[in-house]
């Protein structure tokens, strides 16, 4: 049995009311933080943590905090990031909607240690149950003294406010969700400046995952040392993985790192294998940005060691033969699923999503998408196998903000790992249109080293 | 002043004040390594690193941090750090993703310049002879929109828009009062007043200079004549509207003013905005104190009709029968 920080007492009946929560040990961490510990200190525990940023770049949370700008009379804001919309991942929803004041409390705590006495959670705009959870939460948390003015007789003032989005996938990404939470357009901003120098309202801000800042209240509460001896070397901690697709059990479980990912899958604690007794043909690891992996990969190295949940060992091989931890949106594919259909799918979520600001991704993720929509219903081309290729580097990395990456590698790593099954599509259109490719070779055990760098440069 | 920063662009080193961006200290070495902008303004506060086709290379961060910048960055928005080195034509890393752009921005682009009053003075054209390929990849449906009326002197032609925003930024900074602004999201975003009969400000004018391809086009010159047939010239007038000093290009054909514009420098930016009344209302050569012929550059189409000096090819000048026949024209280049 993993150790859970986060999701101990999920179970516990009525652990979303204050009282309850303050039963299992809850606000304990704000009492500690407040009364025994400055500022600083509480940074100081986040950074002996290790804790990474929970919603997808995986930056020390630390780290992004000593970062701040700490000018004189200048307010300084802390911006809880719940906007999560990628698909795959709901880890964060969970959270919002069973254990709201793990969150409140970390935003209590997050905010002293920041020097903030204006706080927001940014929770998107389809999240109404959520959003009413949080707002019930946070008068509870003021009427028992753990916001407002002078908190716990600590001379410390916070207010605490929610505020819905749109409902963009875009207002997900930092510097958009500040434009957006300041009333405008949910286009992202030119960095640098970077929210640490100027962010909301031209102030120096902090926007943190849902999960990152439920993770400062473990941290507190046991220290930052004893939060790094969870996990696996730079992985410190427990993550939270929205496990979805063909599992017997779906759902999000909290995992420490470093745990085998084959575990993950077959054992009966987490997902309990894939269902109907199908065979796992893929996996998109951390949600649908992240590069999508042949079932052979996910569960081993190239080289045939076995592959970790952690941010190391999902992103070993690089983008050749590894993937990213991103969010935590674990998506399983069993042998029925087809993969070209699924690129297709991920692709027009991209078209949909883009904010349209710069060029190469308002234009090339509608490319994309069409391209996508050719070759699934069998219309396609030999040669739109390499057109997607190409117009996906064209969109990476020439991008104000990492949707571009985000729509460019799905579809590169798809091509990469499953080319003959885009091919299958050109060669067999109607065939196509009725059966499925089926697991092929996907799951066969990884070839030999010297194969694997001949297949590389092909 | 404070210390001048030394900044090396494709092997030439320029030093500019520190704050300013990398296309601007370009700028001030000029020529070929100017990276091309479509959407950076610098009239515009605000504007650029949106269109991606002034990306460069950072080879080397500055003198402190030698490390290269990961990935292309913008030009417009990035500023110089002393002892960076830039690569923009000498890095074909550049070029590629450029080009790349390019053709990402004309993929919706209705590509219909033979009917466009733009055509001559595009940017986006000008851009897809340098860049562009000859045949398109892109084999779908264009996307299409209405065209809107923008008040009764300005079109908005949509369909043309490649989204720059710099119109959006000089209704909110040039007019007083924004009614102008971006609908929608992604590729299906709109250049939209909402209210169509909504722009109506002395200053609205100026969205069709900023504009850098056809979209915003002036309805009182729509359809009148080809740019290059017109003849450009600078000329001024005592205009009594306080933000407004008069002084514009009156384009003729023969003797008739069919448009006036702002000026515009070398790189396309108007050097003051005007107002409504000398742009669409002044329309006669008395209105106006004539001051010289604007001077357009070579390169441009615009010069093609008027303004090129006849240069005698080395053959020409090796050959008497030759220069007999072309004796006109040589006696016009020894007169200048």
């Amino acid at each position: 049995m993993g150790r859970k920080l986060l999701l101990e007492h999920i179970n516990v009946p009525g652990i979303n009311t204050l009282e309850v929560y303050r039963q299992k040990g809850g606000y304990r961490a704000v009492e500690k933080a407040l009364k025994t510990l400055t500022p600083d200190e509480v940074v100081e525990e986040v950074k002996k943590s290790g804790l990474r940023g929970r919603g997808g770049a995986g930056f020390p949370t630390g780290m992004k905090w000593s970062f701040l700008a700490k000018p004189e009379g200048v307010a300084r804001y802390l911006v809880c990031n719940a906007d999560e919309s990628e698909p795959g991942t709901f880890k964060d929803r969970y959270l919002m909607t069973y254990i709201p004041h793990a969150l409140i409390e970390g935003m209590i705590v997050s905010s002293f240690a920041l020097g903030a006495n204006t706080s927001y959670i940014y929770v998107r705009g389809e999240m109404m149950p959520q959003i009413r959870i949080l707002e019930k939460a946070i008068a509870e948390a003021k009427a028992a003294g753990f916001l407002g003015k002078n908190i716990l007789g600590s001379g410390y003032d916070l207010e605490l406010y929610v505020q819905s989005g749109g409902g963009a996938y875009i207002c997900g990404e930092e510097t958009a969700l500040l434009e957006s939470l300041e009333g405008k357009r949910g286009n992202p901003r030119i960095k640098p400046p970077f929210p640490a120098i100027a962010g909301l309202y031209g102030c120096p801000t902090v926007v943190n995952n849902v999960e990152s800042i439920a993770a400062v209240v473990p941290i507190i509460n046991d220290g930052g040392d004893e939060y790094a001896k969870v996990g696996i070397g730079r992985s410190t901690g427990t993550k939270l993985i929205s496990a979805s697709g063909n599992l017997v059990k779906p759902g999000v479980y909290e995992i420490e790192l470093g745990l085998p990912v084959e575990e993950f899958i077959y054992s009966d604690e987490y997902c309990g294998g894939i269902a109907n007794g199908k065979r796992l043909k893929a996996t998109v690891a951390g949600g649908s940005s992240v590069p999508i992996l042949p079932a052979n990969l996910t569960l081993k190295y190239a080289n045939g060691e076995p592959r970790l949940m952690s941010y190391e060992s999902l992103a070993e091989g690089g983008f050749a033969t590894g993937t990213m931890m991103g969010s935590g949106g674990f998506i399983a594919f069993d042998e029925d699923q087809c993969i070209v259909r699924n690129t297709w799918n991920f692709s027009r979520f991209y078209h949909h999503e883009s904010c349209g600001q710069c060029s190469p991704c308002r234009e090339g993720t509608g490319w994309l998408e069409k391209v996508l929509h050719r070759l699934e219903f069998g219309h396609g081309k030999m040669s739109d196998i390499d057109l997607l290729v190409d117009v996906s580097k064209k969109i990476e990395g020439n991008t104000i903000c990492p949707l571009g990456d985000a729509a460019a590698w799905p579809v590169a790593s798809a091509i990469r790992h499953f080319r003959d099954e885009f091919e299958w599509h050109v060669k067999e259109p109607s065939k196509s249109q009725t059966s499925n490719y089926g697991l092929a070779n996907y799951a066969n055990p990884i070839e030999k080293k010297e194969e694997e760098v001949k297949q590389d440069n092909s | 002043m404070a210390d001048l920063m030394k900044v090396t662009i494709d092997g030439i080193t320029v030093e500019v004040a520190p704050g300013t961006s990398i296309l601007n200290a370009a700028r001030q070495i000029g020529g070929d390594i100017v990276p091309p902008a479509m959407c950076y303004y610098s009239k515009l506060e605000g504007s650029g690193g949106k269109c991606r086709t002034c990306i460069v290379k950072v080879s080397k961060g500055s003198e402190k941090d030698p490390r290269p910048m990961p990935k292309l960055v913008a030009s417009c928005r990035t500023t110089v750090m002393d002892g960076m080195e830039v690569q923009n034509i000498t890095s074909p890393e550049v070029l590629e993703a450029r080009s790349g752009v390019v053709e990402m921005l004309l993929i919706n682009h209705p590509l219909d310049c033979p009917v466009c009053d733009q055509a001559g003075e595009c940017d986006l054209q000008n851009l897809g002879y340098e860049h562009g390929l000859q045949k398109t990849r892109y084999e779908f449906e264009r996307r299409t929109f209405d065209r809107i009326d923008i008040g009764d002197k300005i079109q908005l032609h949509m369909n043309r828009c490649i989204l720059c925003y710099r119109c959006v930024f000089t209704a909110d900074q040039i007019t007083n009062k924004r009614v102008h602004g971006i609908l929608n999201r992604g590729d299906h975003s709109e250049i939209s007043t909402y209210i169509q009969t909504a722009v109506d400000n002395d200053f609205s004018g100026n969205v069709i200079d900023v504009c850098p391809v056809g979209a915003l086009t002036d309805k009182t010159f729509r359809f009148k004549n080809r740019v290059w047939f017109t003849k450009p010239v600078d000329a001024h007038r005592n205009c009594d509207h306080e933000k407004c000093n008069g002084q514009v290009t009156l384009w003729y054909k023969g003797a008739d003013v069919l448009r006036v514009t702002a000026r515009k420098d070398q790189f396309g930016e108007v050097e003051s905005f005007i107002c409504n009344t000398c742009r669409f209302e002044k329309k006669a050569t008395s209105d106006w104190n004539i001051e010289q012929p604007t001077h357009i550059p070579d390169t441009s189409v615009i010069a093609s009709n008027h303004y090129e000096t006849f240069k005698p090819l080395p053959v020409i000048m090796e050959n008497l029968a030759l220069q007999k026949a072309n004796q006109v024209e040589l006696e016009k280049t020894s007169k200048f």
